[in-house]
């Protein structure tokens, strides 16, 4: 009772307390809920190693470089080899390239590996030992990633390769000007320190005998068998095969290419052995594909490369004989459909060698007596869970069917692992279903500061062409932290504090630490926190009346 | 104004975990006054509402919780006043619908002869309240340069009795009492009052403009009229759903929109001149601010009032040459982008 009413009645207007304005709960005007949720940010979703990007840039945003690393290195064990080599599907699909351009998300994760490498930074086995020996096949991208996966696990890992060292194509194919041999080795140094045991020029043979000493099998024997043309040719002619004559280079060989060199082919491979031959002095290197510039498999930035390089492209032609110095080209046209037929004219060129780059078939006669397994387009079949028919025996990277990438084979690799160890332990391997993606139209971009791409320095041409030099540069600590910073955290909280701010209801809490909640005792439902929210953290919910 | 370097947002958001704490904003601490509260009654998304907290926590922290404020009649009064109950969280008087100028007159008055020259008076309204019925009181305050904050909430209208037209309604926006019909729909063109004008006319020592859309400029603005003593006039554009006819979660777009239109241009004046203006990061056409609100509809039916948006524009695009509000002068073409 207030003061006022025990003096008998006043009149009315004078005679409440004042009282506060919470007594009115406005939550009941509300016919819509707002409701943080989490979304898939596209470059999470296109990364075929399935790294959580946005997480491990969120980190490196506030120069937090060892946890960033360390979040990446939770799916991938090769983030400064990724950062160089990986064709960069996550960049592909970042929301950032509708606004400006996209993250430089690949030079952040060199930038990361780099730093790692540089700071001796280290992974440990923490899980408890699981008493399961399992054999890896392959000690390419995708053998290496399950094999640091599952001693990661818990397991027993035993690598085997028929090479004299591991790295599989990271080492026998991808030229050192764009990915340096001390990289690959620190890189596979760590996983070899997990007590991951390595038998290196050891070819597997006999699969049997080893599904039956060992709990269970990955096989990643990638493809490493070039594909043949049917060139008819004088007997003087010089006919090579890119793949083979990379793995010579890497073993220290000087392969004879002469001075003026023919490259057959228009994909990745054919760009590599064209830099390669320009780099081994060969004045003249012609690279002869059958369609134009834009059907090109290499990806365009390979193929300015090599242009800058000094490398020549001979379009919409295809090689119809050769002989010692000298090949016979056709010219083609490209048909309605695009396929290109022949026009009859033919044209002579000056080649001392010509080197096939039309694509690699996988070895597989190791499983080719199991009629458990089945090959199908020379690639080995898999289920859903990486296993081939043969119970315990998997199989992953370019040996089964899919995209061939290094990404890929390391994402096949973790994939593998989780599920060899699923395996082993009778279950199978859940993941939680996938959040919806946050795209572009969820975000709200204004907030987000003009930010042009910082741009990898390169090394010039002259000294491009006469070493084996890396030719892109990495970041450093200050343009990657920028770098970084310009990720939008799409569909996840950047703790911007927008909600919390332009709430004109104050219905919303911040309860530090990048948490925030709704007070739905207030909360009107305009969905003004929803719509101003930088990241498209925020949504909508009709109330059930 | 000083932007901080580049930091994701940058300055654009209200906070940023990037940043140490003195540079975040006012709104983005859990200690913020929160000088109007929960429970008030204004309409889903008021930009009134989110404008006078915005304002009145940034002069709490600039005075150290030192403030009064005195309310003219209108909606932020009416929503959040209804006896018993107050939304207020610091010291608020209510004036009458005209005087409030004058009441903040004498309530700095007051407080100078009791020697409290440390508590700094607010004095606030809506459009109506402060550029038509409360003008007279207004200029006098200014005339006399009595040491009082005004801050004039502008709504585009009478919103509180029903939207009626004020002297700071649009051109062409339709109102209860400038409807949408003739030759020139909605409200007349060369009519109405430019109150910034008039303050920088009385050579003030601060008059600021601002919007809901930027906070940081906002709650620089409330904070820096603070080192000023003696009259300061800060008008504060706050989209209102109802009488704008938005959606509800539209109200900080609009108010952007209207900034990066040209139609409403952000900057601060001393002693009478124009000291700094906020650029328009992405210049717009006009239609783009007009067509989302409803106000604005018959402007865009099936016959589209193109002579009508041309006028509009070139009112932005005066506001842009004038102000300077791109550098360098960008023009923009049709009506909506
Ligand atoms: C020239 C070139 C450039 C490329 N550039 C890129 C690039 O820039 N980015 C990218 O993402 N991808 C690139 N790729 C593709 C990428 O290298 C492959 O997709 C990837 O290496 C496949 O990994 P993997 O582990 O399946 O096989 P591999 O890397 O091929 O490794 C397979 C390993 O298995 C071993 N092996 C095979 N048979 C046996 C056996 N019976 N017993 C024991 N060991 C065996 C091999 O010695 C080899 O070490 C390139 C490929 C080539 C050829
Ligand atoms: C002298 C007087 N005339 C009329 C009114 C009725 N009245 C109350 S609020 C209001 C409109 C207020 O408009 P504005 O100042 O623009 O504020 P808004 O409600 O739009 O925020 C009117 C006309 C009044 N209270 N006093
Ligand atoms: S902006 Fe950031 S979170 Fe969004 S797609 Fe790009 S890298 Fe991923
Ligand atoms: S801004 Fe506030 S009132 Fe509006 S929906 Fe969000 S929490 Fe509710
Ligand atoms: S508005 Fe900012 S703080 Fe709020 S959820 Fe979105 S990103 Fe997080």
């Amino acid at each position: 009772m207030s003061e006022a009413s025990k003096h008998g009645p006043l009149p009315f207007a004078i005679t409440l307390d004042p009282g506060s304005s919470l007594a009115n709960k406005t939550g009941s005007w509300r016919t819509e809920a707002p409701a943080y949720v989490d979304r898939l940010p596209p470059c999470n979703d296109a990364c075929p190693a399935g790294e959580n990007i946005q997480q491990w840039l969120h980190h490196a945003e506030e120069s937090g470089y060892e946890a960033a690393w360390r979040q990446i290195m939770a799916d991938n064990p090769f983030p400064a080899v990724m950062g160089r080599i990986c064709y960069r599907p996550c960049e592909t699909a970042c929301n950032r390239a509708i606004l400006d351009e996209p993250v430089g998300i690949n030079s952040v994760e060199r930038f990361l590996g780099d730093e790692a490498i540089k700071q001796g930074w280290t992974v440990s086995v923490d899980a408890p030992a699981s008493g399961k020996h399992v054999l890896v096949v392959g000690a390419g991208p995708s053998g290496l990633s399950a094999a640091y996966h599952l001693r990661l696990l818990g397991h027993e890992v035993t690598v085997r390769d028929s090479c004299p060292e591991a790295g599989g194509m990271m080492r026998y194919g991808i030229p050192a000007y764009r990915l340096p041999r001390d990289v690959v080795d620190a890189e596979i140094q760590r996983i070899a320190d997990l007590g991951v045991r390595f038998e290196l020029n050891t070819t597997v043979t006999d699969l049997q005998a080893e599904l039956d000493a060992f709990d269970a099998v990955f096989l990643a024997v990638g493809a490493h068998v070039g594909r043949r043309a049917d060139i008819p040719a004088g007997d003087s002619a010089r006919i090579l095969d890119a793949v083979s004559v990379l793995a010579e280079v890497e073993q220290g060989d000087q392969p004879l290419l002469g001075r003026r060199v023919a490259i057959y082919g228009g994909g990745n491979t054919a760009m590599d052995m064209a830099r390669t031959a320009r780099r081994l002095g060969a004045t003249d290197a012609v690279v002869v594909y059958r369609r134009t510039r834009d059907r090109m498999p290499a990806h365009e930035i390979e193929v300015t490369e090599a242009l800058e390089e000094g490398v020549r492209m001979r379009w919409l032609s295809t090689i119809t004989y050769a002989d010692a110095g000298r090949i016979t080209i056709e010219k083609m046209k490209l048909d309605e459909t695009g396929f290109p037929v022949p026009t009859g004219e033919f044209e002579e060129l000056e080649a001392d060698s010509v080197v096939l780059a039309l694509g690699q078939l996988s070895d597989l006669a190791l499983v080719e007596g199991m009629d458990d397994v089945t090959i199908t387009d020379h690639v080995v079949q898999v289920g859903a869970h990486l296993m081939t028919g043969h119970p315990g025996l998997f199989a992953g990277g370019d040996m089964v069917p899919s995209e061939r990438t290094a990404t890929v084979a390391i994402g096949h690799g973790k994939k593998a692992a989780r599920n060899i160890d699923a395996w082993l332990r009778g279950t199978t391997d859940q993941r939680p279903p996938r959040h919806d993606l946050a795209t572009y139209e969820r975000l709200n971009t204004w907030y987000y500061s003009d930010a042009p791409a910082t741009v990898r320095p390169r090394l010039d041409v002259a000294r491009r062409i006469s070493t084996f030099d890396e030719v892109v540069g990495g970041l450093d600590a200050s343009t990657a932290v920028f770098e970084a910073r310009r990720c939008m955290s799409c569909g996840n909280c950047l703790e911007c504090d927008n909600c919390f701010s332009v709430c004109p209801d104050n219905a919303i809490i911040k309860l530090g630490g990048g948490k925030y909640e709704i007070d739905l005792d207030f909360c009107k439902g305009c969905g003004l926190c929803a719509a101003e929210c930088p990241s498209g953290v925020i949504e909508m919910f009709p109330e059930r009346l | 104004m000083e932007r901080v370097r580049f930091y994701q947002i940058g300055s654009y958001a209200a906070g940023n975990r990037l940043l140490d704490g003195e540079l975040q904003t006012v709104q983005s601490d859990t200690h913020r006054t929160n000088s109007l509260n929960s429970g008030h009654r204004a309409c889903q998304g008021c930009g009134e509402a989110l404008g006078a907290r915005y304002a009145l926590d940034a002069v709490m922290r600039a005075t150290g919780n030192q403030m009064v404020a005195v309310n003219a009649t209108g909606c932020l009064e009416v929503f959040s006043t209804p006896y018993p109950e107050t939304a207020w969280q610091v010291p608020w008087l209510h004036s009458l619908f005209g005087n409030a100028p004058a009441v903040a007159t004498g309530v700095a008055a007051a407080l100078k002869a009791k020697g409290r020259t440390d508590v700094r008076v607010v004095g606030q309204g809506g459009d109506g309240g402060t550029v038509d019925i409360g003008l007279a009181c207004l200029s006098g305050m200014f005339e006399r340069n009595d040491d009082v904050l005004y801050i004039c909430y502008d709504n585009g209208g009478y919103m509180n009795t029903g939207v009626q037209r004020s002297g700071a309604t649009p051109h062409g926006a339709a109102t209860t009492t400038t409807p949408a019909v003739g030759p020139q729909p909605g409200n007349d063109f060369g009519k109405g009052k430019n109150l910034p004008a008039i303050a920088m006319a009385h050579r003030i020592p601060y008059v600021a403009t601002a919007t809901v859309a930027d906070l940081r400029d906002l709650e620089y603005k409330a904070t820096r009229a603070m080192e000023f003593r003696g009259a300061r006039y800060l008008h504060v554009l706050v989209p209102c759903p109802l009488g704008w006819r938005t959606a509800s979660n539209e109200t900080v777009k609009i108010a952007r929109l209207a900034t990066e239109t040209g139609i409403f241009p952000v900057f601060e004046a001393e002693d009478g001149e124009v000291v700094a203006v906020s650029k328009i990061r992405k210049r717009r056409p006009v239609g783009d601010y007009l067509q989302p609100q409803g106000r604005f509809a018959h402007l865009f039916g099936a016959t589209p009032r193109e002579d009508v948006i041309a006028k509009i524009q070139a009112e932005a695009d005066r506001n842009v040459r004038v102000f300077g509000l791109t550098d360098p002068e960008v023009p923009v073409h049709g009506v909506v982008s």
